[in-house]
């Protein structure tokens, strides 16, 4: 446990010294000034610095173990893509600066943004969305736009399978459009009859994680898009999954008009405590018009940042997007190359079916029929008739060192344990895991107390959600 | 083989065959021929780290802008940046953990977030704030929606002083047909025309959205603002400057309902626009309407005191259709960055650089005006940003300054073809700034 920095705070200490004022003063009217003091913490740097270290170690980490967040991608973040992106050229320039003097940032925008059409099998890109879910914003609103755009404005639904991310639904009700729910068939992929009921004529778009959140590839992906098509809307993909299918398989391909790419999952930026990340949108030609601000033009004078266009759905951030994280991205892709690239799916499929072939005698994978992708979901509820839940599994993992995976999602299954390993673990990391896993289960039948009770190896015991709720303290009380 | 897969040809076969399977190529088998891709990607060949290295050095040998001597703000300022945060914002235990879900193993980042909370809550003089927006534009935006949900009305009332891309950020975000957004014009004062705003109010508004200061620097009366929507049953969201905040009140304490704005300033990078953050704060009643994440403290087992992420049930993967956002990964690196800023500066050393913004910019201000034909544009007091008019084309200046080894003030067309808006951090010296003034006073002797 450690104290509130509002704890060590003693008035006149400072971290930072400024230089002298060097310029007459302006008195400030008495009618604006601020009356009374901020509250702000008073310490040294050496203060703070000891804070947020201990802060750190009660942080799990992906340098410190494998993280098998399913639908997250937790893979390494390269230590020099930290470094490349600091470089201070790069990282202190003012996004209104002419497009002149920031030739070598719009030159690496570009770069990505063509690879990035090159890997889903795409014309056209805009790197400004903040994260995933404000892709899927601008993605749903291209495809409204364009059917705005040739007298369908009153298609207002999306169809997506029940198994879809949160953010789906949500970010189709930001859209303004109203979600229909798909089924899913006994193997957990989209039920194609169902689809085919529901589409029609106001079907606005559809949405799809491929491979889906089950971790299995959507094989009749393109009846489903064609179905779509012939409807007259339009297919986005999400493109959380794209860790399972680089180099292998391309959402251009498959009759996708348009996807958002996770930088911060597939193309190895850090997740940073829950951002920043990157939501990339790629998508066909026919929706280039619509591309909101801040699309980057190589042009015979060299490059050059687009603003929003009369058809433009307008502008997501007040600037270009995460150009920190897009700086990392590109050096990802540099360093993997066209082969190096596919390879990373390709591991992450190994990856994925080997622990799944190794953890089956001991959890239920429901919806099995084949291999999965780079990720699959087991379920916990044989073990919950036994009174340990899920939730308990996950807690223990974390007493043996390893961070959980996703839990009760996709909400189609019971007790979900959605497990990604990612390319970048070791067999042996894997294995160490695997064990971890077969040991729970059999903690389960023995000494199962050790699984509920857990975890008792971190930082604090569990902790109890329902009174943060009820007894809400959100920030420090101010001392009296 | 790539230097991040560790597994080998010798794993691969022996993983494949505990799989049951003879070769890779049947793990593909749930995917249809007619969709595999045929050959390689058209990509770049590997780069090994020695050559990246050199091609972003010449990138950034490309980027003549971080060398200029920076008078532009518009939304993103050039403050000095604490080398201790890159310090921490770089260990392994903050930037490569996930979403702190299972919060017995993340106490580090909910901490963090926690006092964050605090730190934003207290500089807004609101009681409560969330983990972070994407930026502060989206904030913005998500503050509007925010209020809409909370009043049940459709129309808000947008400050025609708002940073014109904030008000395009609203648009996007809100226009699906079910709302309507009014702009409120601005007087030859610089400041929002509340009368016109009283007039727009009736009807009933959601919410009245404006900048403080303003997007021209000028302060706004917010506790005028306050009184007058708030007689209209309506809700006040405030866009600050959180800079600003060191030297004026605190608009949680003028009666803003909602106060957002972008953490930038506050020990983040310029890095051509992103990745920023925003924040949000507010106060009792409507927090249960903030979208994103927020941390709440609770106890373990034990009765230890932690941190969880709470009132979950408002976020998507919960609510879904009806969550209060979309949001999902949020900026958190960048909010740890702006509460490490507020540490390392604290009270005192926080208060000295909105000081010195606010005393560099009126020096600034008033060593222009003593050039002939530049005159001030509003005559409302401003804070740390400020437009003038010169006697000669911005955009020319601006590309004049540049060849100076200057970042001039954004030209700004819409208030005339010489305004000019320009600012000073405390990282300009006084020789700095006489520089700027010395070249654009020559620059304008030559030019007219």
């Amino acid at each position: 446990m450690e104290k509130t920095i509002f704890q060590y705070s003693s008035p006149g200490r400072m971290g930072v010294a400024l230089p002298v004022l060097d310029v007459p003063e302006t008195a400030i009217p008495d009618r604006f000034e601020r009356k009374e003091s901020i509250g702000l913490p008073q310490v040294t740097e050496g203060q703070a610095m000891r804070h947020f270290v201990r802060l750190s170690t009660m942080n799990f980490n992906i340098e410190e173990g494998l993280y098998p967040l399913g639908s997250c991608t937790m893979k390494y973040n390269p230590r020099l893509h930290e470094f490349l992106a600091r470089i201070e050229d790069l990282a202190a320039v003012h996004p209104l600066s002419s497009d002149s003097s920031v030739q070598g940032t719009l030159e690496i925008m570009y770069k990505l943004g063509e690879s990035l059409c090159e890997i889903t099998g795409f014309e056209a890109v805009t790197l400004q969305p903040a994260a995933g879910a404000q892709g899927e914003f601008a993605g749903l609103m291209l495809i409204k736009k364009w059917q705005d755009e040739r007298g369908q404005g009153h298609r207002n639904e999306v169809l997506m399978p029940d198994s879809a991310h949160g953010t789906n639904p949500a970010t189709s009700t930001l859209a303004g459009l109203k979600v229909i729910s798909v089924k899913s068939n006994e193997h957990g992929r989209v039920d194609v009859e169902d689809l085919r009921s529901k589409a029609g004529e106001n079907t606005c778009a559809f949405m799809l994680t491929n491979p889906n959140t089950l971790g299995i590839f959507e094989s009749n992906i393109e009846k489903i898009t064609e179905i779509i098509h012939d409807a007259g809307g339009l297919n986005y993909m999400d493109g959380a999954n794209m860790n399972a299918m680089l180099g292998i398989a391309r959402p251009g391909d498959m009759g996708f008009d348009v996807c958002h790419l996770n930088l911060h999952k597939t193309f190895g930026t850090p997740h940073g405590g829950g951002g920043p990340g990157s939501g990339a949108v790629c998508c066909a030609e026919l929706l280039r018009p619509f591309l909101p601000a801040s699309t980057v033009e190589k042009t015979d004078e060299g490059y050059r940042l687009g603003d929003r266009t009369g058809k433009s759905i307008g502008r997501l951030l007040a600037f270009h997007g995460n150009v920190g994280v897009l700086y990392k991205a590109y050096a990802y892709i540099r360093t993997l190359g066209p082969i190096g690239i596919r390879e990373v799916s390709e591991v992450a499929l190994i990856n994925a079916n080997y622990m799944k072939a190794r953890l089956k005698p001991y959890y239920e994978v429901p919806n099995d029929d084949g291999p999965c992708m780079h990720e699959f979901v087991a379920s916990g509820a044989d073990m919950a008739r036994k009174g340990v839940k899920t939730l308990d599994i996950a807690k223990r993992l974390l007493d043996y060192g390893f961070h959980a995976p996703t839990i009760y999602f996709p909400q189609i299954v019971k007790e979900a344990l959605m497990i990604e390993p990612t390319e970048t673990e070791s067999l042996e990391s894997i294995d160490a895991f695997i064990d971890a896993m077969i040991a729970i289960a059999e903690e389960i039948n023995t000494k199962p107390h050790l699984v509920t009770d857990a975890p008792v190896n971190t930082p604090v015991l569990r902790l109890d959600e329902v009174k943060a709720v009820k007894d809400l303290c959100l920030v420090e009380p101010v001392e009296q | 083989m790539s230097i991040f897969v560790p597994n080998g040809k010798a794993q691969r076969e022996q993983m494949l065959d505990v799989i049951g399977v003879e070769g890779f190529d049947d793990l593909l088998t749930p995917i249809p021929e007619g969709v595999r891709l045929k050959g390689e990607l058209d990509l770049p060949l590997p780069a090994s780290e020695l050559e990246l290295v050199k091609e972003f050095k010449g990138f950034a040998a490309r980027n003549s802008a971080a060398d200029l001597v920076c008078f532009r703000g518009a939304g993103a300022y050039d403050h000095y940046i604490p080398s201790a945060i890159d310090n921490i914002l770089t260990r392994s235990e903050f930037f490569t953990a996930y979403t702190p879900y299972q919060a017995e193993v993340s106490q580090g980042t909910l901490q963090s977030i926690f006092e964050y909370q605090t730190m934003i809550a207290r500089l807004t003089g609101c009681n409560a704030a969330n983990a972070c927006m994407y930026d502060g534009s989206s904030a913005v935006a998500e503050a509007a929606l925010m209020t809409v949900r909370a009043t049940r009305k459709k129309r808000i009332l947008v400050s025609g002083a708002l940073n014109p891309r904030t008000i395009d950020v609203i648009h996007t975000y809100m226009d699906n047909g079910d709302f309507e957004i009014n702009e409120v014009p601005f007087g030859i004062d610089g400041l929002i025309d509340l009368e016109a705003a009283e007039q727009l109010a009736e009807g009933g508004v959601a919410a009245l959205v404006l900048q403080y200061p303003n997007y021209f620097g000028s302060i706004e009366d917010v506790q005028a603002a306050a009184d007058l929507i708030h007689r209209h049953n309506g809700l006040l969201v405030v866009a600050a400057d959180p800079i600003a905040l060191g030297v004026i009140e605190a608009p949680g304490r003028l009666g803003a309902d909602v106060v957002v704005g972008e953490g930038q300033p506050m020990g983040v990078a310029l890095s051509y626009g992103g990745p920023y953050v925003g924040f949000m704060a507010t106060n009792a009643k409507l927090l249960r309407k903030m979208p994103g994440r927020i941390v709440g403290r609770t106890e373990d087992r034990a009765g230890n005191p932690g941190y969880v992420l709470t009132l979950q049930t408002r976020e998507q993967h919960i609510r879904r259709t009806k969550a209060t956002s979309n949001i999902c990964s949020n900026q958190a690196l960048m909010a740890l960055a702006n509460v490490i800023y507020l540490t390392l500066t604290g009270e005192t050393g926080f208060v000295e650089v909105a000081k010195q913004c606010w005393h560099k910019s009126h020096y600034l201000n008033k060593r222009l005006l003593e050039i002939d034909g530049i005159t001030d544009v509003f005559d409302a007091p401003f804070c740390r940003e400020f437009v003038i008019n010169l006697p000669v084309s911005a955009e020319d200046a601006v590309v004049a300054m540049e060849e100076k080894g200057f970042l001039a003030g954004l030209p700004i067309p819409g208030l005339g073809e010489g305004a000019m808006m320009l600012t000073v951090t405390e990282k300009r010296t006084r020789e700095e700034i006489d520089g700027f003034v010395e070249a654009l006073n020559h620059y304008i002797k030559g030019a007219v």
